[in-house]
């Protein structure tokens, strides 16, 4: 199958879509598929062979942060030339109203469009201004997925129907073979955190109130804190003689991400608020390290309401430093959510969630043409092959 | 004077005329999509039915669960347009009843070959819950296109009634989840 998979923001910087889009690619690939990811990125980015780079991400702000998104007529033109190239069999679209490649493809083409909705969000701004004027071009979409049920909620509240859930993949197999590392176990119970440290949804603020009340009880504790930003008006937050027990690793690969999960005692997942569908979690158990999360919606399907994994009131420290300390109390009950959780992460291995998605590409695919341009561009003057731009690279495998 | 109103007019009528025409392709489009997705989730129903009766017939069962699966897949297959989302419906509960958890359908697999059936089988439910829902998805869209006043006004859907989504219950058996 020739699959056109479209990521509106720059694969370079670390996120959730992004990640989700590599991952997919890669596994389609090696599943004998023809696949192009068009991204933003500069000429002379290096990319993996399988991306047509679509132009520079500018930074701008939208929907409460500054994203680093591609748009423009430079963009616009990319993509149609990308679309028209490609003559893929199946469109998919990541995040279709994200003003970015995303929303310029699928005003650009038509035909069989598969589109993943990422976001979930109580009241979303962007979906509300999307379902009035983007309502003709989101009709395009042949299939809806959403990669929660959060994410399913918001898109049903903003524009109703009926998308299937099919969560984001991992590939379980490397976090369960990672072993943990020595230097990260000694005292009495690991705990790690992961996510920006100045990011208020990620609660790290939560989790550092927590920690000298868990230090009292559990003197020999210790915390690893994983992610980008300042460690050390992290460290301020803290009383002074809770300091020495926090390592900060800064911002980590995969590889030392699943080292750091195995090397655990608990995984805490503070987080107040933001997030659809919480990977994480599941990166955690695949890596063996119990969860304790806040109760957030996403959070609560993951482990399954406390069947896989404990939860605490969202933002409650006090909470948070109890729930802590019963579980390193008792290796019976960590050792139990461990084994509960094996079962439960096969599901969000690559091999299965790739083939529920390849099914829904063979479900809209079937009997119906290939991605064209849509039609109000052929009336256009083709343009773009006048002026002399040099081509995108356009690779297969 | 007066031709000032006539240009007016005649770029207010050709305004509405092309925003006509592009609600007609938009409809046109919609309803394309809609053939298509109802043909898929038929090819879908007809698939899952077909390999409910193999594991039916393959003796993996006991006989007694043997010929619910039977009867509730072979009168889907045979069921008229009007009793379709009730014979679907009902093979569904015969699945589900079929295979009520893991545990049951690990045991199952143990036999040769069986592993894979029911793997297959457990693709197909999971497709054909998709289907449905892309089938009513489209058709949640185009209702909502239906109900414009300028379309109804100008009968911009000609004689096509108003498309209906396919109520049936197309759960999939909890035993066949992963």
């Amino acid at each position: 199958m020739r699959v056109g998979i479209v990521c509106p923001y720059s694969l370079d910087v670390p996120g959730g879509v992004q990640n989700h889009v590599r991952d997919l690619a890669e596994v389609l690939l090696e599943a004998g598929h023809d696949v192009s990811v068009l991204a933003p990125a500069d000429d002379d980015t290096p990319v993996p062979a399988y991306v047509v780079p679509a132009g520079r991400a500018v930074p701008v702000p939208y929907n409460g942060s500054i994203a680093r998104l591609a748009f423009g007529p430079l963009s616009a033109k990319r993509v149609r030339r990308w679309i028209r190239d490609g003559r893929f069999d199946v469109l998919h679209i990541h995040e279709p109203a994200t003003p970015s490649l995303s929303l310029l493809a699928l005003w650009a083409a038509t035909g069989p469009i598969v589109a993943t909705f990422h976001t979930a969000m109580e009241r979303s701004r962007v979906m509300s201004a999307a379902s009035s004027i983007l309502l003709p071009a989101l009709e395009k979409i042949s299939a809806r997925i959403a990669v929660s049920e959060p994410a399913r909620a918001t898109l049903v509240h903003h524009l109703g129907g009926e998308p299937v859930v099919i969560p984001n993949g991992l590939f379980v197999d490397r976090f369960s073979r990672a072993r943990p590392r020595e230097e990260w176990r000694t005292g009495e119970g690991t705990l790690c955190f992961l996510g920006r440290l100045k990011d208020p949804r990620k609660g790290l603020a939560v989790l550092l109130r927590a920690f000298p009340m868990i230090r009292r009880k559990r003197p020999g504790v210790r915390l690893l804190v994983a992610g980008p930003g300042d460690p050390e008006e992290a460290r301020e937050m803290l009383p002074p003689d809770c300091r020495s027990a926090v390592t900060f690793l800064g911002a980590i690969d995969d590889e030392t991400k699943a080292e750091m999960f195995a090397s655990s005692d608990l995984y805490v997942a503070p987080h107040t608020g933001g997030e659809s569908f919480g990977i994480v979690l599941v990166e955690a158990m695949a890596a063996g390290a119990p969860v304790l999360a806040s109760d957030l919606e996403a959070f609560r399907l993951v482990v399954e309401k406390g069947r896989i994994g404990r939860l605490f009131a969202v933002g409650d420290a006090a909470e948070l430093a109890r729930a802590a300390l019963e579980l390193l109390d008792d290796p019976g009950e960590r050792a139990r959510l461990r084994e509960a959780a094996q079962l439960v992460v096969r599901r969000y291995d690559w091999s299965r969630v790739a083939s529920e998605i390849l099914a829904v590409y063979e479900m809209v695919a079937q009997g119906a043409a290939q991605v064209t341009e849509a039609v109000a561009a052929d009336a256009r003057p083709r343009k773009a092959q006048l002026d002399g731009e040099t081509s995108a690279r356009q690779v297969w495998r | 004077m007066t031709w000032n109103w006539i240009f007016i007019s005649v770029v207010a009528v050709a305004v509405v005329g092309v925003y006509l025409s592009w609600t007609a392709g938009r409809l046109d489009r919609l309803h394309a999509r809609l053939d298509a997705a109802r043909a898929v989730l038929d090819a879908q129903l007809f698939r899952r039915s077909g390999v409910a009766l193999e594991v039916a017939t393959s003796g993996m069962l006991d006989p007694a669960t043997s010929l619910l699966v039977a009867d509730a897949a072979r009168r889907a297959r045979a069921a008229s347009e009007a009793d379709r989302e009730v014979a679907e419906s009902n093979l569904s509960k015969a699945l589900a009843a079929a295979f009520p958890d893991l545990e049951t359908s690990r045991e199952l697999a143990d036999d040769p070959g069986a592993e894979e059936l029911l793997a297959e089988l457990g693709a197909a439910c999971r497709r054909v819950e998709m289907a449905r829902r892309f089938h009513n998805d489209t058709v949640a869209t185009a209702r909502a296109l239906h109900r414009r006043w300028l379309v109804r006004v100008f009968r911009l859907a000609g004689h096509a009634p108003m498309p209906e989504t396919v109520e049936m219950d197309v759960t999939p058996p909890t035993g066949l989840l992963p």
